[in-house]
Parts: structure tokens; sequence; C-alpha cells
């Protein structure tokens, strides 16, 4: 037994070892945004003392980073973007399914096909089509990340649903329900654990989008959070006081929901990659 | 069960029409604009045919850009997935605080690109650059203004933001192999080596396909980190592809050139992920 004592020790050790590596460049991020410019610059790796420690750069970074505006217009974005994601494209995943004809086959295989694009080969001209079409404002990215999040969200539906029995539907139809009632009442609540799923994976790509909201909601008061930290960095380039503390503000919403949500966030990730 | 053919339009009508306005029409237009003397401010377009790309062919930016996401995209793929197996197998040991470690792993990979760029722009100019001096030791210092060191920087970065997703994939995979196969290596003998590379190296082996190319696809599209920490200097060596497309789109305003190489992008991501394909359903097959 000794040796597998040892061995877990050795283990440990060497886990605990990398996991605060893992969290060093935080913990200097957060040691930092207590001290002025002055005392970044003679000492970075040392603690804030008694003298030294200061709380103003927070509430002076969350008003350079509009933090208010910019949290809200990202929050309304990823979530008006989720919901609408998860209804469309369960209803269109749904559909596809169920309709057994060739449409169905050709459709479901662009929107896989799609998957393979990259951003910058739509860019440009998605730039003029929506700036032709005056949808370059909030309501419009929204529509935008339905269009982009579609492809892999109805790909893991679509496999989900192949999987529900048909069974209850029928019966559904017999006791007079139409298509909608089917849909959301006996389709829908079948399908809680993959649209979480699809939920947190869309989520977490939209809340940190950044190039979309640059080339569309670049407007004062439209800015979402990474945008805001962008325009932030190449306004004070040098401040890092402010930016230290900015950037930890920046990071504690996606940390508080990392650990309401992480059991779900492990599982979305892991089926997502496999997909 | 019959249903009516109005229903399926209904129902995949919100879906198809975003994806068709924000994704076909952009591809196929993108497409076509690669073929013409586009600039984005006049509306009168002319086809010019392959001039554009003729242009990439002498664009020594350009192919310097693709060389260096090439260059960059195979090393990463090699650190992340090495270090990413690595955690992988730390944490499915029987190891205290295994659970804590693996969510501290994992953390990095929700905090954004541009985040995680500035944070390590601070970590290589201010913390690195305080060690390197008080050490002495010079190479710490002025990390991201020598383009080895910036790239060196921008791997590392990615390694810290991507290997816990990695891990993620391979911890999967290691889960899956039955216990009973493991305790019969240890009753037949076998010791850690052994059973690392005789049975968890071939049982995960499907997981490594995945995991090469999500790593080799990620690599090569990206962006936000690669805009925030370096910026693409010092003088251009670390700028990556799609930051080439964007600054020739929307520094210099050569939206056909800029389209024309995001056409030959596409290309090469395309062929890679079908290429994964290719070999991930060769291996069902096999299976």
């Amino acid at each position: 037994m000794g040796r597998t004592r040892m061995k877990r020790i050795g283990l440990f050790l060497l886990g605990s070892l990398l996991a605060l590596l893992f969290l060093s460049p935080i913990w200097i991020l957060l040691i930092n945004s207590f001290k002025s410019l002055k005392n970044i610059y003679l000492d970075v790796l040392g603690l804030p003392n008694r003298d030294t420690f200061l709380w103003k750069n927070y509430p002076e970074a969350f008003e350079k980073l509009d933090f208010a505006t910019s949290f809200f217009n990202s929050a309304a974005i990823t979530i008006s973007a989720t919901v609408l994601i998860l209804i469309f494209c369960a209803m269109a995943a749904w559909a596809l399914v169920r309709y057994k004809w060739k449409i169905s086959n050709i459709i479901f295989l662009s929107f896989a096909a799609a998957m393979l694009i990259p951003f910058q080969c739509v860019m440009l001209p998605l730039v003029s089509l929506m700036d032709a079409m005056n949808m370059m404002n909030r309501p419009g990215i929204v529509v935008m990340y339905l269009g982009f999040g579609a492809s892999l969200s109805i790909i893991m539906l679509h496999g989900f649903i192949k999987n529900v029995p048909l069974e209850l539907e029928e019966a559904a139809t017999i006791d007079g329900c139409n298509m909608f009632q089917t849909f959301f009442r006996i389709v829908l609540p079948l399908l809680k654990t993959i649209l979480i799923t699809v939920a947190i994976l869309n989520v977490m790509w939209i809340w940190n989008d950044f190039l979309l909201p640059q080339l569309m909601i670049n407007k004062t008061g439209w800015q979402t959070l990474p945008l805001k930290t962008f325009l932030f960095f190449g306004q004070f380039s040098k401040r890092w006081d402010l930016a230290t503390a900015g950037l930890l503000l920046c990071m504690i919403p996606i940390v508080i929901f990392y650990l309401f949500c992480q059991k779900y966030i492990v599982k979305g990730v892991t089926e997502g990659a496999i997909k | 069960m019959k249903r009516p053919k109005w229903g399926f339009w209904v129902f995949i009508a919100p879906a198809l029409i975003a994806f068709i306005l924000v994704q076909l029409i952009p591809a196929f237009t993108g497409i076509y604009y690669s073929f013409t003397d586009w600039n984005g401010i006049g509306n009168e377009v002319s086809l010019v045919g392959v001039r554009n790309y003729a242009d990439i062919f002498e664009d020594s930016g350009f192919w310097r850009s693709f060389l260096f996401t090439a260059v960059f995209a195979a090393c990463a793929v090699v650190s992340l997935n090495v270090v990413g197996f690595f955690l992988a197998l730390l944490v499915t040991q029987a190891v205290p605080l295994r659970s804590l470690m693996r969510s501290v792993f994992f953390l990095p990979n929700l905090i954004g690109g541009i985040l995680l760029g500035f944070t390590w722009q601070f970590i290589f100019t201010q913390a690195f650059d305080s060690v390197g001096k008080a050490l002495g030791i010079p190479w710490l210092q002025g990390w991201l203004s020598t383009p080895a060191t910036a790239a060196l920087g921008l791997l590392i970065l990615v390694t810290w933001q991507l290997s816990g997703y990695m891990m993620i994939i391979y911890i999967a995979q290691i889960q899956n192999i039955p216990d009973s196969v493991m305790e019969a290596a240890q009753i037949d003998g076998a010791n850690g080596w052994h059973r690392l590379t005789k049975i968890i190296l071939p049982l995960v082996a499907p997981a490594f396909t995945i995991g090469l190319f999500l790593s080799l696809t990620n690599s090569f599209k990206m962006y936000d980190q690669n805009l925030s920490l370096t910026g693409g200097g010092p003088y251009h060596s670390t700028e990556m592809l799609a930051m080439n497309i964007y600054n020739s789109a929307f520094k210099f305003n050569q939206l056909g050139i800029a389209q024309a190489k995001a056409v030959l992008f596409l290309i090469v991501v395309a062929a890679i992920s079908l290429t994964q394909l290719y070999l991930s359903k060769k291996r069902e097959v096999e299976m």
C-alpha cells in the first residue's frame, strides 16, 4: 500500500501545481487590480500592502467600460438569440425528422455543410447585405446569431429527435391536438436535456463573440462587453491599473455562470465536440 | 401519420430564412465578389476574372501569413493534445480534489478570446518583464516585441485556453474504458506504462481524431486572441490568415481581394474538415 499512497501524493502535488499554474494569470491580474499604475510598474508580482492598496480602479474601470450598459447589451443579445435558437431550431429539426421527403434531406445537408464555412468567408457580403436591409442593430444581430447558430443546433437536435418515439405524438393527434399543440405540449418537454446542451453551447459562443458585434453594432450604447473591452484597450492602452480591474470585472459573470452550470457545461461541450 | 405539407414549411421557415439570409446568400455572393473589383464604396462592381486570385499569388504578405498560420496550427495541435491528454490522464486517476482540478483546467475555455489576449498581454509585457529584470534573464524581457517570442506567446495562450477543452474530450473517452478491462490487465500483471500504451492509448484513439481536427480547425481560424495579444505584430510576423483577410478588407479597402483570400481560406478549412469526416467514417466502418 505504501507505493500506491506515494503515487497518490505525487499525483496530487503535480495536479495542484498545474492547477496553480493555470490560475496564475488570473491571480496576477487580481493582485495588480488593487495597485496604482506606478506600483504596478515598480513591482508586478508583489502583493499590494496596506499603504498601496486601493479600490478605485474598479469603479473607474466600471465607468470607463460603461459596464452596466455593455453587460445589459451582452446579456440581452445572448439571451434573446439563445431563446430564438432553441425554439426555432427545435421546430425545424422536428419537421426535418418527421417529414420524410427528399427536401428534408437537402435542407439538413445544407445546414450541415454550412458548418464548414469560416466566418471570414461570408463576413464582407454579410455586412453589405445587412446594411442594405437596415439590420445593423441589436434586433438584427439576434437574427444573425439565429442564422449562424442554426447549423450546429439543428444537427444536435436532429440527432436527438430521431430517437424520440412517435407514439406519443400520434396519441396527441388522435386526441385532437393540432401540429403546434403537439409540438409545444408533447415534443418540446421531451427535448429538455438536449435543449440545455444546445443552450449552453450557444450562450458560450454568443457571449464571447467579438467580430460580429464589431462589424454590426459598433455604436455608442449598443456595444457588448467583448467589444467594449477591445475599445477600452485602444483608448487606454498603457493604463494597466484600469485594465486589470476591467478584465476581472468582465470575467466575473463568466465565472458565476461556470459555478452554477458546470455540470451542464462539461456535458454540453463534450457532446458538441463529438458531433 | 398524415401531416399537412404547409406544416413543414411553417415549422422550418424561421430558422431557414435566417440561415439563408446570413449564410447562404453571403456565401454565394462572396464567391461572386471574389471575381470582381468590389471596393465597398462605389456601387459599380465589374467582373475582373481571376485577377484577384492572380494578385494574391504575388502577395508575399498573404503567403507569409498562410505559412505562419499553418506552422502555428501544427504546433498548437501537438501542444494542445499532449497537454490535454496528459491532464485527462491525471484527473482520471484516484487523486484527491481531482474534480476541482478538472474545473480549474477547463475554466480558461469559457473566457473569450479578447479578454484572454489582453490578460496574457499583461502577463508577457509586465510580469515576464519584471521577472526577467529581477533575475537578469534577457529573453524574458520584451516578450511580445520579437517575432519568435510573440509567436511562442500566442502558443502559450492557446494552450492555456484550449487544453482543458481537449482534456474534456479525452476524459469522456478514458471513462468509456470498461473497468473490467483495466482490472483484468492489473491481474495479469500489467504495470502502469503497459496499461497506458497497450490499453488506454488504443482505446482512446477515436478521440484523437476528434481532438486533432478540433484543435487544427480552431487554431487555423483563430482571430480574437491574435488581435488582442499581438495585433499581428511585431512587423506582421504573427498575422494569421483571418486577420490578414480582415486587414485587406478594412484597412486597405480591397474587398475583392479580401474575398478571394476568404475563398481560398474556405477551401483549406473545408478540406481539413472533410478529411476528418472521411477518417472518422472510415474508422466507424472498421469497428
